[in-house]
């Protein structure tokens, strides 16, 4: 009974906290650095691609396990919760997808920002969210993060610069586009990801706000989850030209394997710094 | 060239003797004290954005041409000179794009005035409008606060043609989360205008490109730059006995050039300038009808689910009981806006048509 209460009260913490504080797995303070190469090289397009080594220390490598380890597990509970109609609506899933949501805050602080669409409870946990909130909020409760009011797609924590869970695919960008454009009317000097998937690359907006981010030299990082399909359609139906890290034609792009949770540390870092001194840059993982 | 348009329709010969813009004029000229300073509505709204540009430096201007073009109307001259490129913006022609980044920015929490060269281009990026700015304080549960003003002319100018004429205060007036404005005179345009731009929330502000170039007068208080007109509140802009008229914009100037014909006839009308659409001021609107029991709403929009349509249920619904008559609606033809001049004046509502209402709403028509 003890150890139950003790897991409820785990759960209002942010998770790494919570996972810290169970005994069954080992943790480590240990900061001696170690170099990692990533699993496969980036590929750039009008940019030299950063280098395949990328730094690391003992106690990071646990902090990415448990961190993606417990993503999965969410988003696994979160299924069998959907299926057991206990999650109504939408419930969009990101197993698989978790080394993006853990690399990119290992590059970033929490005054860069952070916009996304409907694939969100993962990118939330990341920027700080609780298993609560996020539990709470996919079965409609007060303490959900968006008080039941926003349900799965709409998840948002403007303290830790997560502007959202938007439903509506690829608005997300002009939006994001518009977070960079603040950021740097306010001389902030930080920057924001726009993601999105490969099935939003398509839409028109994205190149309408690119174009603007380019003209304005906006710090806006455009960050394709490409998960090869868009809704239900397989990308080679969907998509002429699949290399989204091309897209951007006049705007550089870098392609970064998606599943090497160093690879998109390394590439999060060098888009940001990219981005506050020459504008926008696309990147597809 | 719209201004020249019009300039060449005016001098026609054969044209109506009285104008729009004379008539306007006459009535406005006869409702205040000459001794007023006049200024027009293209003036009110660029100094209402100045004053609001220069109190508060999260304010900021984007749309088309409103830099160095000054303004496709004229609205934003010399804004750009004063306040310089960091703080007005001139866009490609991507409305979907720069609505998405104005809406971006105000979740940062700046507070952009977005631009839309007619309402009608505001389609284009009405998913930024509804989904992105309206829901969004709510679906966050008031985490994210939206303070952005989308503005630009709305419904029929002067030969422009159905794409370029369509009133959309019915679209947005109904969609929660979205306050919408319609102004009148200069003092409603400086008023709400900076209202708008100092709302925590979206709002949409629709002008009238006739109106631009009309004088008003406005006093002392109105030149203020602390002035402000308070969201949902209607003015009655006529006192009267027999009969209510609600309009919004241009319509405000006909329903009382109507009132004033209707006096001589013995009929005494009420004109109510709504001025906000959402929320709508009910209660002035009640207690105007509960006073003289017969109503007249206009409005140069398509009549099925219009602005008459919901005032007609909302005062059936309230004061079905004070009402001697059957509530008229005027509105605009139900055809897409034709471009010939006497085709275009059919699709119109016209002074006659609201005095032919408000007699058949005292049972005094033929």
């Amino acid at each position: 009974m003890a150890q139950l209460t003790r897991r409820a009260t785990d759960l209002l913490k942010p998770f790494s906290v919570a996972l810290s504080s169970t005994r069954l797995l080992t943790t480590t303070t240990s900061t001696t650095p170690i170099t990692v190469e990533t699993s496969l090289p980036f590929t750039g397009h009008r940019i030299d691609p950063p280098s395949r080594s990328v730094e690391t220390t003992p106690q990071e490598l646990m902090t990415f396990f448990r961190d993606m380890a417990l993503m999965r597990r969410m988003e696994i509970a979160a299924d069998s919760l959907y299926k057991a109609k206990l999650i109504r609506g939408f419930c969009h899933l990101y197993d698989g997808q978790e080394a993006v949501a853990v690399g990119m805050e290992a590059a970033i602080t929490k005054k860069d920002c952070i916009i996304t669409a409907y694939r969100d409870h993962c990118i939330f946990l990341g920027r700080g969210g609780t298993l609560l909130q996020c539990f709470a909020e996919l079965m409609g409760r007060k303490d959900g993060c968006s008080k039941g009011k926003g349900g799965s797609m709409h998840f948002y924590k403007k303290d830790s610069g997560f502007y959202g869970g938007h439903g509506i695919v690829g608005a997300q960008i002009p939006l994001g586009c518009g977070l960079a454009f603040a950021q740097k009317y306010s001389k902030d000097e930080t920057v924001t990801f726009a993601l999105y998937g490969d099935g939003a690359a398509n839409q028109g907006q994205l190149f309408e706000a690119l174009n603007m981010a380019a003209l304005w030299d906006l710090p806006a990082i455009l960050v394709c989850e490409n998960n090869h399909y868009g809704m239900g359609t397989a990308e080679w139906r969907a998509a002429k030209s699949p290399a989204y890290y091309k897209r951007g034609d006049y705007v550089p792009g870098l392609k970064v394997d998606g599943m090497d949770v160093f690879a998109v540390k390394q590439a999060c870092k060098f888009a940001k710094e990219h981005a506050l001194k020459n504008g926008p840059i696309v990147s597809a993982y | 060239m719209l201004g020249i348009i019009r300039q060449r329709v005016a001098s026609c010969k054969g044209f109506p003797a009285l104008t729009l813009e004379q008539g306007i004029r006459v009535v406005a000229s006869q409702a205040y004290s000459s001794n007023s300073k006049q200024m027009t509505v293209r003036d009110a709204l660029n100094s209402a954005i100045d004053e609001e540009m220069s109190a508060d430096p999260k304010v900021f201007l984007m749309g088309e041409e409103v830099g160095e073009y000054q303004g496709a109307y004229k609205i934003t001259k010399g804004l750009l000179d004063k306040y310089g490129p960091e703080r007005v913006y001139d866009t490609p022609i991507t409305e979907a794009g720069f609505a998405g980044i104005g809406v971006g920015a105000a979740y940062y929490g700046l507070k952009p005035v977005i631009e839309f060269m007619t309402i009608n281009f505001s389609l284009q990026a009405i998913d930024h409008i509804i989904n992105s700015a309206a829901k969004s304080n709510y679906m966050s549960s008031g985490q994210i606060s939206v303070p952005i003003v989308f503005r630009g002319p709305n419904g029929a100018a002067a030969g422009v043609g159905a794409q370029h004429s369509h009133c959309y205060a019915a679209w947005y007036a109904s969609c929660p989360g979205l306050k919408v404005l319609a102004p009148y005179s200069s003092e409603d345009a400086r008023g709400l205008l900076k209202a708008a731009i100092r709302d925590p929330d979206p709002v949409i502000f629709l002008e009238n490109e006739l109106l631009y170039g009309e004088s008003f007068p406005v006093s002392a208080e109105v030149l203020d730059s602390s002035f402000c007109v308070p969201i949902g509140k209607a003015k009655i802009e006529r006192e009267g006995k027999d009969a209510t008229i609600t309009a919004f914009s241009k319509m405000v100037g006909y329903a009382l050039q109507a009132a004033e014909i209707l006096a001589k006839d013995g009929i005494s009308a009420e004109v109510i300038n709504l001025r906000s659409i959402r929320p709508l001021d009910r209660a002035t609107i009640y207690d105007s009808v509960k006073k003289t029991s017969r109503l007249v709403t206009v409005e140069e929009g398509f009549a099925q689910h219009g602005i008459g349509a919901e005032i007609c249920a909302s005062v059936v619904e309230e004061c079905f009981d004070h009402l001697d008559a059957p509530i008229e609606r005027i509105a605009g033809t139900d055809v897409p806006m034709p471009y010939a001049a006497n085709l275009e004046r059919m699709a119109l509502p016209q002074v006659e048509d609201i005095v032919r209402a408000a007699k058949r709403a005292c049972y005094r028509s033929n």
